[in-house]
C-alpha cells in the first residue's frame, strides 16, 4: 500500500476514534448543566447523586477524548506536510484559536467539575459545569468551521509564487507545490457557505448521543428494577432531550442536505446515487448501487429528490455524468453511509417520541407490561445509533469531498507528506491500533463495571461540604414554606 | 519589532508555559516508580490530578500557533520528526490514560500496569521532546524546499540524546520541587532529599551538554560571540538554579517552586533567544533553513490572531490563576481522589 491510502486509513481511524467520545463529553455536558441546575433549583439529593454519577462517567470519556485529541492536531503536520503548508495561513488559525478560546476554558474549569465538589460552592460548581460544557462546545465550533473550510472554501486567495492570483485561480498540479491559499476575508472563511449549518448539525448529534446513552443505562436500570428513582428522574430528563434534539437533526440535516446541493453537487450525486443529470429524479429509501449498469437497485420514491432539491419534479438534479470520472468521491460508500444515518435519524425520532407518548399516556415507568418491556430493550441499544449515525455521517462528509482534500483546490494525494515513507505510516498505523483497542477495551470494562455499580441511592452518601448541605436545608425549608 | 518575531515570541510563551507547567507533570511521572506505597502514588498522581490536563493544553495550543504563524516550520518539523513524534504522541497516551485508570481496580497488577504506563509515558515524552530540542539547536539537513532529508536515525545523535537526558533529569527536579510544596510528613522529608539529588543529576547533565554544544553545535559559539549577553542569561539562570537548594533548605516550598519555575523560563528564553531568527537551522546547508520569515504565513493571519491572542491570553491566565489557587495545598486524599 502507498503512503496516501495508508495516510488515509490512519487519520479516518484515529478521528473515528477520537469521535467516539466528543460526542458523549458534549452531550453529558448538557445533561450535567441540567441536572445541577436542577439541583440548584430543588435542592434534591436525587439530582444531586445524579450529577455525581454522570459526572464520574463524563470523566471518563473526557480522558480519553483528549488524549486522542492530541494525535489528530499533529497527525495534520507529521502526515499532511504539503496540505499544512498550503492551508496554514487558514486552517491553522482556526486551529490556535480552538486552543485559545475553548481547550483552556474546557480544560481549567474540569478540574473545578471533577475535584471541586468539597473546595467550592455549590454555585461556582454549577458555573464550572456550565464553562466545561460550553468550552466543549467551543471546540465543535472551531474545528468544524476549519473543516467546512475543507469543504466550501471561502474567504481566501491563492498566491502562486509569493503573487496574489485573481479570484477563482486554481493551481495545477505542477503550480500547488508553490502555491498556498492565503486569507483575504476573516469573516467569510469563518462564515464559509457550509460552516453553520453543518456546526448545528454536528453539535445537535453530539447532543442525541449524550440523551441516548442517559436513555440506555436508565433504562437498563429500570429493567433491573434497580435505582428506580435515579432511574425515573434521569430518563425522564434525557428523553425530553433526545425528542428535542431528534427533531432538532431532521432540520439541520435537511439544510446540510440542501448545503450539499448547492455547493458540492458530485457529493448529493454519489450520495442520493443520481448517475445522470435529470428532473423528476426519484429518491431511495435504502438500495444498492449498480455501478456496472450505473443505476440504483432499490425502494425509491419517484421525484422526491428533484421536490425535496427545488421544491417541484421539474427540477433539474445534477448527476454525476456531469463530472470527469476522476472526480468522482467513491459512490457506492457514500450512498450507502448516508442512507445508514438518514435511516438511524428517523428511527431516533420514532423511538424519542414513543417514549413521549407512553410518558404522556403515564406508561412510561409500568415495565412489567411486555411492550413497554421490548421498548425498553431498544432503549438499551438505542445508545449505539447516534454513535454509528455521528461516524457515518462523517463518512458521507469526508468520503464525499474526495477526491480533493481541499474541495475544488488541492487533491488529497497532493497534500501528503513528502518526506514520510509508507513503511513509517504503517509502523505508526499499527501501534494506533493496538494503542486504541487497548484503550477502547478497558474503557467499555469500566464503564460497564460503573453501571454495575451504580449510582449511590441514599441521601447524602458523599460527604456534602457545609455550604452545600445548608443550601439544600434552605431549599427543603423554602418548598415547606410554599407547600 | 515586526509581527514575525511577535509570532516568534508568542509561540515561544506558549511552549514555555507548557515547559514550565507541565514539566513538573511529567517529572513528577518519571519520578512515580520510585515510591513504592500505593497510597504515595496516589498522593503522586493526585498532585497533578487537577491540573495535567490543563498544563498540556500549552502544548496543544503552541502546536495549533505554530501552525498557523509558521505554517512551513510545522509541516517541516512534524513530517521531519515523523516516527519520533508518533513515539511522542504514544507516551503522550498512556501517561494521560494511565492517570485516570490507574486507581479505578483494586488489583496489584492493575495499578502496577497503569503505574508503569505512566512512569514510562512521562519519562518518554519528556525525552523526546529534549531530543526535537537539540535537533533543532543543532540544525538538521534541509532541502531547498524546506523538507527534513536526515532519515530518523539521524534525529538520535549523541547530541540530541543528551539533550534528551538533559531534559528527563530538568523535568524530574521540578517535579520532586513541585511535589514537597504538595505533600507532607515522611513523604515530604523524602522528597525533600530526592530534590537536592535531581539538581545534583540536572546539573551534572547540563554541564555536560554545554561542553558537548562545542563540539558538535559550533555555530552556537558564533551565535555566543555575536550576542554576548546570552551569557548573562546563563549566569542568571546558573543562580537561580542555586537558589532552589537553599529555598528548600529554609522551607520555603513555595520560593523553591517559583525559583524552579524561573529556571525553566531562562531555558526556554535561554534556546529562543540562540535559534532566532531561525525555525528550523538548515544543517550542513544554511541558505534552506526555515527563519521566521521564510516559514511564516500572511501578515494579515498574523495580525488576526494577534487580536485572538489579545483578547484570549488574559482570560486563560485569570482562569489558570484561579484553578491553581483553588487548589492549592496539601494534597488530600478522598473518594473522588484519582
Ligand atoms: C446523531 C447523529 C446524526 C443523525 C441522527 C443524523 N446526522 Fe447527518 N451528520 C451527522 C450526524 C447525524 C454528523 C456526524 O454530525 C455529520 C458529519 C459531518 C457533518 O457536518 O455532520 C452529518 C452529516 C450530514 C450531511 C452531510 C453534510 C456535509 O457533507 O457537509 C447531511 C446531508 C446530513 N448529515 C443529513 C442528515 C439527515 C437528513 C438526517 C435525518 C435525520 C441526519 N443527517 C441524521
Ligand atoms: C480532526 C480534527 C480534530 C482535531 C485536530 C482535534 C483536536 C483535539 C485536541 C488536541 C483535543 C485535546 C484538548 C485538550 O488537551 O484538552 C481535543 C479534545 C476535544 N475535541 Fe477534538 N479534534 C478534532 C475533531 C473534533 C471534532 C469533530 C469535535 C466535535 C465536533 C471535537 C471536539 C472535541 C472536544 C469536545 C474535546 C474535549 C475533550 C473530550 O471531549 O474528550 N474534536 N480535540
Ligand atoms: C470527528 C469526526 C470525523 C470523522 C469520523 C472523519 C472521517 C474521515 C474519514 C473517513 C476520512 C478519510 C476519507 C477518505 O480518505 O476517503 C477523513 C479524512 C480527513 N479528514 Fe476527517 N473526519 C472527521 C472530522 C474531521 C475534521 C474536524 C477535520 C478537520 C478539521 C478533518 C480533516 C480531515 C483530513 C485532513 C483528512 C485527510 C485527507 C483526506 O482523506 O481527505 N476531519 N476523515
Amino acid at each position: 500500500m502507498d503512503v496516501e491510502i495508508l495516510s488515509r486509513i490512519q487519520f479516518a481511524f484515529t478521528v473515528m476514534f477520537h469521535y467516539l467520545y466528543v460526542p458523549l463529553t458534549m452531550g453529558l455536558g448538557v445533561v450535567l448543566v441540567i441536572m445541577e441546575a436542577m439541583w440548584l433549583k430543588t435542592g434534591s439529593p436525587k439530582y444531586h447523586n445524579m450529577a455525581r454519577y454522570w459526572t464520574r462517567v463524563f470523566g471518563l470519556t473526557f480522558a480519553i477524548g483528549v488524549a486522542t485529541g492530541i494525535v489528530l492536531e499533529f497527525e495534520f503536520g507529521t502526515n499532511w506536510a504539503a496540505y499544512s503548508r498550503f492551508v496554514g495561513d487558514i486552517f491553522g488559525s482556526a486551529l490556535a484559536a480552538e486552543g485559545i478560546f475553548a481547550f483552556f476554558l474546557e480544560s481549567g474549569f474540569l478540574a473545578i467539575l471533577l475535584f471541586g465538589w468539597n473546595k467550592v460552592g455549590p454555585k461556582l460548581h454549577f458555573f464550572a459545569t456550565c464553562m466545561v460544557c460550553l468550552g466543549a462546545h467551543f471546540s465543535a465550533v472551531w474545528i468544524v468551521i476549519a473543516n467546512s473550510w475543507m469543504q466550501t472554501p471561502a474567504g481566501f486567495r491563492i498566491e502562486y509564487r509569493g503573487e496574489i492570483m485573481p479570484p477563482g485561480f486554481v493551481p495545477t498540479a505542477d503550480q500547488i507545490l508553490h502555491s498556498r491559499a492565503v486569507i483575504e476575508d476573516f469573516w467569510a472563511m469563518i462564515f464559509n457557505p457550509s460552516a453553520m449549518e453543518r456546526l448545528s448539525h454536528v453539535i445537535v448529534g453530539c447532543w442525541q448521543a449524550g440523551a441516548f446513552l442517559v436513555i440506555s443505562i436508565s433504562a437498563f436500570y429500570l429493567l433491573r428494577g434497580r435505582h428506580l428513582e435515579f432511574a425515573r428522574t434521569s430518563m425522564k430528563v434525557a428523553l425530553i432531550f433526545a425528542a428535542v434534539a431528534s427533531l432538532l437533526q431532521l432540520a439541520t440535516g435537511a439544510k446540510s442536505a440542501d448545503g450539499v446541493t448547492r455547493n458540492q453537487p458530485a457529493k448529493l450525486a454519489a450520495m442520493e446515487g443520481v448517475f445522470s443529470t435529470q428532473s423528476n429524479a426519484p429518491m431511495a429509501i435504502f438500495g444498492w448501487l449498480d455501478m456496472e449498469k450505473e443505476e440504483v437497485v432499490g425502494l425509491q420514491i419517484p421525484g422526491m429528490l428533484s421536490i425535496l432539491v427545488g421544491g417541484s419534479t421539474n427540477t433539474v438534479v445534477t448527476g454525476l455524468d456531469a463530472f470527469p470520472k476522476e472526480d468522482w468521491p467513491p459512490v457506492q460508500a457514500v450512498f450507502q453511509f448516508y442512507h445508514i444515518m438518514i435511516a438511524i435519524g428517523m428511527a431516533l425520532i420514532g423511538i424519542a417520541w414513543f417514549g413521549m407518548f407512553l410518558w404522556w399516556r403515564g406508561w412510561l415507568f409500568n415495565t412489567s407490561n411486555p411492550i413497554v418491556r421490548a421498548y425498553y430493550w431498544i432503549l438499551v441499544l438505542s445508545v449505539l445509533g447516534p454513535q454509528i449515525a455521528n461516524q457515518t455521517g462523517w463518512f458521507t462528509a469526508e468520503m464525499g469531498r474526495q477526491p480533493w482534500i481541499v474541495y475544488g483546490l488541492m487533491r488529497t494525494s497532493q497534500g501528503l507528506s513528502e518526506v514520510v515513507a509508507a513503511s513509517h505510516v504503517l509502523a505508526s498505523l499499527i501501534m494506533f491500533t493496538f494503542i486504541y483497542a487497548l484503550l477502547f477495551a478497558v474503557f467499555l470494562y469500566l464503564l460497564t463495571r460503573k453501571i454495575q455499580r451504580g449510582p449511590d441511592d441514599e441521601e447524602e452518601s458523599e460527604a456534602m461540604p457545609a455550604s452545600w448541605v445548608a443550601l439544600m436545608e434552605r431549599r427543603k425549608g423554602q418548598a415547606r414554606a410554599a407547600g | 519589532m515586526d509581527l514575525n518575531t511577535v509570532w516568534f515570541i508568542l509561540v515561544g510563551v506558549l511552549l514555555t508555559g507548557y515547559a514550565m507547567l507541565d514539566g513538573f507533570d511529567l517529572g513528577v511521572g518519571a519520578l512515580h516508580l520510585f515510591v513504592k506505597k500505593d497510597e504515595d502514588r496516589r498522593v503522586f498522581l493526585n498532585a497533578i490530578g487537577p491540573v495535567w490536563d490543563g498544563n498540556e493544553v500549552w502544548l496543544v495550543t503552541g502546536g495549533g500557533a505554530l501552525f498557523a504563524a509558521f505554517p512551513v516550520a510545522y509541516a517541516t518539523v512534524f513530517s521531519g520528526f515523523y516516527l519520533a513524534f508518533m513515539a511522542l504522541l504514544c507516551g503522550l497516551i498512556f501517561r494521560a490514560v494511565a492517570i485516570e485508570f490507574r486507581s479505578k481496580e483494586k488489583w496489584g497488577w492493575w495499578r502496577q500496569m497503569w503505574d508503569v504506563g505512566f512512569a514510562l509515558g512521562s519519562i518518554g515524552s519528556s525525552f523526546l521532546i529534549g531530543v526535537a530540542m537539540g535537533n533543532i539547536l543543532q540544525g538538521i539537513e534541509l532541502d531547498a524546499r524546506g523538507n527534513y532529508i536526515g532519515g530518523f536515525l539521524a534525529l538520535l545523535n549523541p547530541y540530541a540524546i543528551l539533550l534528551g537526558l538533559t531534559t528527563i533529569a530538568l523535568f524530574a527536579m521540578h517535579g520532586s520541587i513541585y511535589l514537597v510544596m504538595k505533600t507532607e510528613g515522611a513523604l515530604q522529608v523524602r522528597l525533600k532529599r530526592w530534590v537536592n539529588r535531581t539538581i545534583g543529576i540536572f546539573l551534572f547533565f547540563y554541564i555536560i551538554l554545554n561542553v558537548a554544544t562545542l563540539v558538535y553545535a559550533p555555530h552556537i559559539l558564533e551565535i555566543l560571540r555575536a550576542r554576548p549577553w546570552l551569557l548573562a542569561v546563563f549566569a542568571l539562570n546558573v543562580l537561580v538554579v542555586m537558589n532552589i537548594p537553599r529555598q528548600n533548605h529554609k522551607g520555603n516550598e513555595f520560593a523553591a517552586f517559583l525559583s524552579s519555575c524561573g529556571a525553566m523560563v531562562l531555558l526556554m528564553a535561554l534556546f529562543g533567544l540562540t535559534v532566532y531568527p531561525n525555525m528550523v537551522l538548515s544543517m550542513p546547508n544554511p541558505e534552506n533553513s526555515l527563519t521566521i520569515y521564510n516559514a511564516a504565513s500572511t501578515a494579515k493571519t498574523h495580525m488576526i490572531m494577534l487580536i485572538m491572542a489579545i483578547i484570549g491570553i488574559p482570560i486563560v491566565l485569570a482562569y489558570t490563576v484561579s484553578v491553581y489557587f483553588i487548589f492549592r495545598g496539601k494534597v488530600k486524599l478522598t473518594e473522588h481522589s484519582y
